[in-house]
């Protein structure tokens, strides 16, 4: 049962870099437009400035 | 004249207008005076409705296009909320951009900046998102260890574990359990008992007993089911707040449509100010077209006003100097000076508002089923628990740890979980069909309201008509004088004059001729035709008889007058929402402010039976309330001012996204196409929206029916609760999604 002490940190770590990823997807308003989203990836126009806020 | 609006006016005004919207509706759909207010404040960001994009080349068309114009710094399209947002050096005019998206063929409308900046910054969605993603990540993690004591982890494993899970799980509750604590505070204070109660003490009793019985080593822990019942009830909660959103973000957006301003002569210069700073004594221009915006005496010009959708009339009503005009009338053909008779609180838009205000007081609060559950089950649930806390106490002779360890589990099994979300899942699958379908639910409990109707009134004009005229008898008129008619009507902006022209077209019939063709606003149109003067317009002023029913008259030459009357065409869809609920066994009034005849003939087209003529807007609520006062449950359909009081004291109430403000404002249902059809299907689907509710609440009963009594006898294990609540959730938003 050694194996544990390894195990439980590295399932709370993966655990807890899905949960940083969430956060960052929620801050950074990845939700705001999902329809546009979901067409904008059949655009041939490549959107690689940042969004001016 | 005042220069300044005075400040205390302004005040007492808005204290008015607060009083007069504490209701749930107007929270929702912000008032033309708020709306106001936040008027001409034109910062660098603009926002542009864009009701036709719908694909990736929309987006990249209308982006790159607003790019190009000058002063444009970045342009971003929000598809979902058929919307775009431009940053602009100031300068930059809505107008230009509108224009520009219109010669691609985008139809655009500006929108009121100002008012949807508190949609953009949606932060208590976020908020509530953000929880459920803690609660859910650490209810998968705590159960990760759980599965592990389940199947048969010891001793210091399992204390190790519990350890571990208590680790994740108080921070996580502290976190996201923050909406259900804050809500069971409030509730308690108000000396209320909640259904947010017994969800906080659920959890938390969980949580400390869980707590207490890994201190001591002991072989159960709730940290799971805790955190499962906070991550269940909060998609439950933002499944709610969601519906509420949509609603409110689409009501705002009809709001921010229509900016109110108006035009004012201020030391002789024209300035446009919001409609809330106006006071008495101002000069107001208004354009042909143009909504006057407050009450007021005409000072100078000739015109028609169209008065339908305060009065309900069809006829336009002659205006000149001297006459006075109420806030709402449209002009249609001559510009007007009006100097200002009443303002803010005297005016009779605001009279309305009163008289919307009173009705909304003097209708009983409706009770949701959501809310009658829960008044049944928190009691239910805090003494089963309490008994079964004191009867084990009892019975072992007190052993307050398993008394208070069986306590716990009834209260967690028992908690509300499926209740959560059996409400807020069917609203929120049977909202989005319904938004689909061109229906805006603007309160929640309307699609319960909706689903008990059995009687349904119509206003005439503007609701099952579309408020806009075609002649009805040009094949009357020899190609001559359909020709002169025709060029004639070419020469005017009045509506009846556009549909002539447009009917002649469609007929193929070619203008003729006409020299000095002339408007003489509030007459009509007159020009040579060979050499003869042709009139067209009022009957008084050609000459004619005056009709019943909506007309103009032609006169040419010396020739004798002819009449061109005209009908109201019918709104798309008004026929089959008729048909549709009468089918469903609703029976259907008509009820408007009209002249009889044409009150009775719309009602003969469509297959009404009863109706009313000639209703003044009290009496068209009177109307609502006797019929209430029968035992029916009434839903109304209007759209214009004298409308609202009926809307407001209907049990529940639709209006067309073409309807006033205030009538919106008042009622529960918008709908947003042209289309009247969806009202038949709405009434099914709140039907069956109501029987899937009923569904959900039935399956909840019977899980807490077959677990409540193994937790009661002590039998129930952390393994059980988790299961259960797992199980009557997903089967109750399973259900949900059956709605059809």
């Amino acid at each position: 049962m050694d194996v544990l002490i390894y195990f439980i940190p590295i399932s709370l770590f993966l655990g807890g870099i899905g949960l940083t990823a969430f956060w960052w997807s929620i801050k950074n308003r990845q939700y705001e437009d999902p329809k546009g989203d979901a067409e904008r990836i059949l655009s041939d126009e490549f959107d690689d400035r940042p969004k001016q806020e | 004249m005042t220069v300044s609006p005075a400040p205390s006016n302004a005040n007492t005004y808005e204290e008015e207008r607060v009083s007069a919207s504490a209701c749930p509706a107007c929270l929702a759909a912000p008032s033309a005076e708020q709306l106001a207010k936040s008027g001409d404040i034109k910062g660098a960001r603009i926002m542009l409705s864009l009701p036709t994009a719908h694909c990736a080349v929309c987006i990249t068309d209308v982006e790159r296009e607003l790019m190009k114009q000058p002063g444009v710094k970045s342009a971003r399209v929000n598809l979902t909320l058929k919307r775009a947002s431009v940053d602009a050096e100031t300068g930059v005019e809505p107008a230009g951009l509108i224009a520009a998206l219109d010669k691609i063929g985008y139809e655009s409308h500006e929108l009121d900046a100002g008012m949807l900046s508190a949609t953009e910054a949606d932060k208590r969605g976020r908020d509530l998102l953000m929880r459920i993603g803690v609660a859910g990540f650490a209810m998968m993690n705590i159960m990760l260890l759980s599965v592990a004591v389940w199947s048969g982890a010891q001793d210091a494993t399992r204390d190790l574990f519990h350890w571990v899970s208590a680790a994740i799980a108080i921070p996580t509750i502290i976190f996201s359990g923050q909406p259900f604590f804050a809500s069971a505070y409030y509730s308690l204070r108000g000396g209320r008992l909640g259904m947010d109660v017994p969800i906080s003490l659920a959890i938390l009793l969980a949580l400390g007993i869980s707590l207490f019985e890994t201190m001591h080593s002991g072989a159960h822990a709730y940290f799971e089911a805790a955190t499962m019942l906070t991550f269940f009830l909060l998609v439950g909660r933002y499944l709610d707040y969601r519906t509420r959103a949509v609603a409110r973000s689409a009501a705002e957006e009809l709001a921010a449509l229509e900016v109110p301003r108006a035009t004012i002569l201020r030391d002789g210069v024209e300035v446009v100010v919001p409609v809330g700073e106006l006071v008495v004594g101002d000069l107001m221009r208004v354009r042909p077209g143009g909504r006057i915006p407050a009450d007021g005496e005409v000072i100078e010009g000739h015109s028609e006003s169209d008065r339908s959708l305060l009065t309900g009339e069809s006829l336009p009503v002659q205006v000149g100097p001297g006459m006075v005009l109420s806030a709402g009338e449209v002009n249609l053909t001559g510009p007007l000076m009006i100097r200002v008779t009443a303002a803010g609180k005297d005016s009779s838009l605001h009279r309305m508002a009163d008289l919307v205000a009173m009705a909304e007081s003097a209708k009983t609060k409706y009770t949701s089923l959501a809310e009658r559950a829960a008044r049944a089950y928190a009691p239910i649930v805090h003494i089963l628990s309490f008994t079964a806390f004191c009867a084990w106490a009892w019975v072992t002779g007190g052993d307050f740890r398993l008394a208070v360890n069986i306590a716990a589990a009834v209260l967690i099994i028992t908690c509300p979980c499926a209740l959560g979300l059996a409400v807020p899942a069917v609203v929120t699958a049977a909202s989005g069909k319904l938004f689909r379908k061109g229906l805006l639910i603007k309160d929640g409990t309307a699609l319960e309201r909706l689903a008990e109707i059995d009687t349904v009134v119509f206003d005439k004009t503007g609701t099952l008509t579309m408020g806009a005229p075609r002649p009805q008898n040009l094949s009357d008129l020899s190609p001559k004088a359909l020709s002169v008619a025709m060029a004639l009507a070419e020469g005017s902006s009045h509506p009846l004059a556009r549909a002539l022209h447009q009917a002649a077209l469609g007929q193929g019939a070619t203008a003729a001729a006409l020299e000095d063709i002339r408007e003489v606003p509030g007459y009509g149109v007159e020009g040579h035709w060979q050499g003869q003067i042709v009139r067209m317009g009022r009957a008084n002023w050609i000459g004619a008889e005056e009709g019943a029913s909506t007309a103009t008259h032609l006169k040419i030459g010396d020739e004798a007058p002819v009449s061109i009357r005209f009908v109201d065409s019918l709104r798309p869809g008004a026929e089959e929402a008729v048909a549709g609920l009468v089918a469903q066994g609703k029976s259907v009034w008509l009820v408007s402010g009209d002249v009889e005849a044409a009150v009775a003939d719309l009602a003969a087209r469509l297959g009404i039976t009863q109706f009313r003529a000639g209703a003044l807007p009290m009496e068209k609520a009177q109307l609502v309330a006797d019929l209430t006062h029968e035992g029916h449950r009434v839903l109304m359909v209007g759209d214009g001012l004298n409308d609202t009081a009926a809307l407001a004291g209907a049990h529940v109430s639709v209006s067309p996204a073409s309807a006033l403000d205030a009538a919106r404002t008042a009622s529960d249902i918008v709908l947003l196409g042209q289309d009247l059809a969806p009202i038949a299907e709405a009434a099914r689907i709140a039907k069956h929206a109501r029987r899937r509710i009923k569904q959900n609440f039935a399956i909840s009963i019977v899980y807490n029916a077959v677990a409540v009594p193994l937790a009661l006898m002590g039998l129930a294990t952390p393994l059980m609760a988790a299961l259960a609540m797992s199980a009557s959730s997903i089967t109750v938003s399973l259900n949900s999604l059956r709605l059809r």
